[in-house]
Parts: structure tokens; C-alpha cells; sequence
């Protein structure tokens, strides 16, 4: 396959940046998109130029490092990561537009790689269950229902990719933050910490300029992991019963 | 993740996003309610004028002698005004956000599930406002009155929509529409921000969602459609 590509150069934080293409000839179907960059990166490497950079680690779909948008869909046309996705997908002659998640949150660093140092800091802000360390408790000490383990289980999910956020119209932040909310607010051990968790997750959500979700669901569609859009009403539910009970902080 | 340090927070949680939207969602469903009762109120007019005018006089009685005369309309009347400033508040509040959210914009955008409904709300929404205001004007005080003003309710609204005045009506069809569309995502956002959404009942909210949109707006079309098609006279 032949494959011409556009793609988002910028040297740093604080460079303009632009788009740039490049052909890239003798794709194989069965390249993962990134080997095809990688083959892209090795040609201009030879021509004396500096590699696209992009954010890569396991290449099997679980890390969430790998994300771009391809085409203005996150991880592009399969709903997957963009290390399982395969150059298959596409056909040959084609042009295809790459660029790094769009989100004041997310600062492009450079070329397609974001900082989604974001996510941690929400995470920091309240997305842990404090628990005393000791030797790990018998599997059976604390039984949860099978349903509210599946649910937890299937949040938990989450890899923190960011397509969330890079697909929302809003750029909201809102689908990850309700991903962990939901995830520890299902099981027994999370109920202490329960409204205290959401109102700082919330918080931090807000604080690092994500947009306010509206419900449109762009980010559940995109999801590589499944994560359902009814966590953020899960999510909204534990917010509101928490001021009514009238906690804020 | 360790090394990063979090800042005190500044946020508030009755402030955040998530407040906000709460709120735009129960002022929301006070609209909708209001619609309900409103688009009632209109189907009267094919019971002739003195139905009509009666139920119109009769908004105006209700609560008497404990309220004085025309006092229960001005409660929902500010209930309303109140919502509608609360609403577009924090729409305003939400659109600015957005925006700022993403300085950068892509070069190729694609929608992937998202509806007609859902991404036109803000446009939609000053559409309908700006309406509110001209439909008042028309109809509530009569300062506008294309065909004549009348102390009867009946008459002003059959004058208002003669086929001469076609664009009144075009006018009132194409944003008694974009209310259609924008209650279609309005309500099931509302239903999801208020924590009534789970996964197993997506289906039925959507099906709720689209069955009130699609009885208001026809409930809304009926009235205007038929003075200008000359049905009611
Ligand atoms: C300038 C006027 C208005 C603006 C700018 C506006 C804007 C919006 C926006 C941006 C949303 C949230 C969209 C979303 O969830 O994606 C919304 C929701 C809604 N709107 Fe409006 N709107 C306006 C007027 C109205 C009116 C007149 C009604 C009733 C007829 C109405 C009923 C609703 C309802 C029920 C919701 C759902 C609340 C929620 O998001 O949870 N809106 N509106
Ligand atoms: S919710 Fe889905 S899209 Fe968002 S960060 Fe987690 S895995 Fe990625
Ligand atoms: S590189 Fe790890 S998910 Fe793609």
C-alpha cells in the first residue's frame, strides 16, 4: 500500500506547529499503525530529519501511551488503540490526517506526544481507597456481589488513554474521572472515602480546565476499553448526594 | 504520576461542571413541564374562542380570593423567568468552558455517534431564547400584532398566523422544531445528569426522550398550522 500522510509537526511546547506530509510507500496491510510510523520515521531518519515523535509503550492495547487522532477519530476508525490498530484498515492511495489529542489539559510536548499529566493529578486528588498495608487480606474476607464486581471490575478497565477527552466536543474530562469513581465507589473498601472521592476528583477535574460534560457520548464511543457512558451519571449521582448531605469538600 | 504535585484546590464542587449542568437540568425539566401545560393550553384553540378565552381567564383567577387577581400566573411567571436565567447561565457558563477547553482545533473532525440534536443545543438554545422574546411580545403583550391586536387571546392568535403572515408561521415552525431537537438531547441529558441513567435503561430513556420531543412539537405545530391553512377561524 501507498499511504500519504499528514501529519502534526511542532518542535516543542512553545513552537506554532503545522501539518506536514509524507509518503509513505510499501505499507503492509498487516502493519499496526505505529510499525507504519515507525517505517515513516526510519525513511526520514535516513534523509537527515528529525522522527515524528509519538507516545508508545506496550503496543498490545493495555498502557494508553499510543494515542492520536487519526482521520478526527481518537485511535482512528476501529474502536481500539492505535497500536492494535492495522494499516488494513485503510486502503491503498489513501491520505490519512494525524494529530495529537486537542485539549488545553493535555499540552502537546511535541509532535503527536500530549502531556496527560492531567489524568495523574486527578487520580492524586482522590482516586485511591486509603488502607492500612499489611500482608494482603483473604480473598473471601470481604464478599462483594457478583454484579457490583463486574461493574467495578469493568471501570477498572480504564488505561487512561485520553480519547475521552480528545473526542469530546467539550473536551471534557469527565468519562476517565467517572471510569475510576465508579470503579472504586462499587466495592465495599471504597465506601468510606466514597463522597470525599468524588467532590476532589470532581474538583481537580475542573481545575485542570477540562470542559463540562454534556451527555453527548463521543467519548463511550471511541473508548478502547468499553467504559460506559452511565458512569457519569454514576458519577454525577455520587456528586449530588454529597452536597445535598451537605459536604463540599 | 509521583512526581507530579497537585496545587491547593480552588475549585468548588457546588460550582463545578457538574453543579452546573445539574442545575441547567432541573431548570430544564421545569420548561418541560411548563411546555406540557403550554402546548395543552393551545389545543383549546380548536374548541373555538370561548374555550379559548376562558382557559386563558381562567390562568388568570386561579388561587382567588387567596391570591389576587392574576397572582398565580406571576408565580410561574418569575418560576419561569428564574429558570430560564438559571439555564442560560449555566449553558453560557459550560459553552465559554468548552471552548477554552480546546484552544487548538482539529483539522479533520468526524462524528461518531453523536446526534443532530446533541451538537446543535447551543445554537438551538439562542434560537429559542430570541424566540421567547419575540412570541411574548406578540402573543403575551401584543406589541407585535401582525394581524391586529385584540383583548381576546383567541383572536390575536388566529390574526397572528392569516396566510399573509406565511413567515410568522414559517417562523414559529422552524423554532417550534429546533425545541423538538433541542428536547430530544435536553432530556435525555437531563435523565443521564441526574443519575437516571444506567445501561440497561438506555433504551427507554432515548424512547422517553423522543416521544415527549415529538408530542410537544406536533402539539406546538398543530395550532399555527391550521389558522394558516384556514382549519380554525
Ligand atoms: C438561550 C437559550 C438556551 C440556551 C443557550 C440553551 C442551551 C442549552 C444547553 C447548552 C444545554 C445542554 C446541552 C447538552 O446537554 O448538551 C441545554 C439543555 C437543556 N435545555 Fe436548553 N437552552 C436554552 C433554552 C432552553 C429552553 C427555552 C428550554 C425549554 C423549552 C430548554 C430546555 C432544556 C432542557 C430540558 C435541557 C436538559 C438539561 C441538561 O443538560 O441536563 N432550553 N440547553
Ligand atoms: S475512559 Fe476509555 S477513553 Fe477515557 S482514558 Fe479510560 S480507557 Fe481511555
Ligand atoms: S502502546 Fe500501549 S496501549 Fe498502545
Amino acid at each position: 500500500m501507498n499511504i500519504t500522510l499528514r501529519v502534526w509537526r511542532q518542535k516543542g511546547p512553545d513552537d506554532k506547529g503545522r501539518m506536514v506530509t509524507y509518503q509513505v510507500p510499501d505499507v503492509s496491510p498487516d502493519m499496526s499503525f505505529l510499525e507504519m510510523l515507525d517505517v515513516l520515521n526510519e525513511k526520514l531518519q535516513l534523509e537527515g530529519e528529525e522522527p515524528v515523535a509519538f507516545d508508545h509503550d506496550c503496543r498490545e492495547g493495555i498502557c494508553g501511551a499510543c494515542g492520536v487522532v487519526i482521520d478526527g477519530e481518537a485511535h482512528g476508525p476501529e474502536t481500539t488503540t492505535t497500536c492494535q490498530l492495522h494499516m488494513r484498515s485503510f486502503k491503498d492511495g489513501d491520505t490519512i490526517t494525524v494529530e495529537p489529542w486537542r485539549a488545553k489539559a493535555f499540552p502537546v510536548i511535541k509532535d503527536l506526544v500530549v502531556d496527560r499529566g492531567a489524568f495523574d493529578r486527578i487520580i492524586q486528588a482522590g482516586g485511591y481507597i486509603s488502607a492500612p498495608t499489611g500482608t494482603a487480606p483473604d480473598a473471601h474476607a470481604m464478599p462483594v456481589p457478583k454484579a457490583d464486581a463486574d461493574r467495578a471490575f469493568d471501570a477498572a478497565t480504564c488505561i487512561g488513554c485520553g480519547a475521552c477527552v480528545a473526542a469530546c466536543p467539550n473536551a471534557s474530562g469527565m468519562l476517565f474521572t467517572a471510569a475510576k469513581v465508579t470503579h472504586l465507589g462499587m466495592l465495599p473498601q471504597g465506601q468510606p472515602e466514597r463522597q470525599a472521592r468524588v467532590i476532589k476528583m470532581v474538583n481537580q477535574h475542573d481545575e485542570e480546565d477540562f470542559g463540562g460534560c454534556t451527555n453527548i457520548g463521543e467519548c463511550a464511543a471511541v473508548c478502547p476499553k468499553g467504559i460506559p457512558l452511565d458512569t457519569i451519571s454514576q458519577l454525577n449521582r455520587d456528586l449530588l448526594g454529597a452536597l445535598a448531605s451537605g459536604r463540599t469538600e | 504520576m509521583a512526581n507530579s504535585t497537585l496545587t491547593k484546590q480552588r475549585s468548588e464542587a457546588l460550582g463545578s461542571t457538574v453543579a452546573l449542568k445539574s442545575a441547567m437540568a432541573v431548570t430544564g425539566v421545569i420548561l418541560v413541564l411548563f411546555l406540557v401545560v403550554h402546548m395543552y393550553g393551545n389545543l383549546n384553540v380548536f374548541a373555538g374562542q370561548a374555550a379559548f378565552d376562558n382557559y386563558s381567564h381562567h390562568l388568570r383567577v386561579i388561587g382567588e380570593p387567596m391570591l389576587p387577581h392574576g397572582g398565580f400566573l406571576w408565580i410561574v411567571r418569575v418560576v419561569l423567568l428564574a429558570s430560564v436565567l438559571i439555564h442560560i447561565y449555566a449553558a453560557v457558563a459550560l459553552w465559554r468552558r468548552a471552548g477554552a477547553a480546546r484552544p487548538v482545533r482539529y483539522q479533520a473532525t468526524k462524528r461518531v455517534q453523536r446526534s443532530y440534536s446533541s451538537y446543535t443545543m447551543r445554537y438551538g438554545g439562542v434560537l429559542i431564547a430570541l424566540f421567547v422574546v419575540f412570541h411574548i411580545l406578540h402573543l403575551t403583550t401584543n406589541h407585535i400584532a401582525p394581524g391586529g391586536a385584540s383583548d381576546s387571546p383567541y383572536e390575536r392568535f388566529v390574526n397572528g398566523f392569516q396566510p399573509e403572515f406565511w413567515y410568522v408561521t414559517l417562523f414559529y415552525v422552524l423554532t417550534v422544531i429546533a425545541v423538538g431537537f433541542h428536547l430530544r438531547h435536553g432530556i435525555w441529558s437531563a435523565l443521564t445528569t441526574l443519575g437516571a441513567n444506567r445501561q440497561s435503561r438506555q433504551r427507554s430513556l432515548n424512547i422517553i426522550a423522543t416521544a415527549i420531543a415529538f408530542v410537544l412539537t406536533v402539539g406546538f405545530l398543530l395550532g399555527p398550522l391550521s389558522v394558516t391553512l384556514g382549519l380554525v377561524e
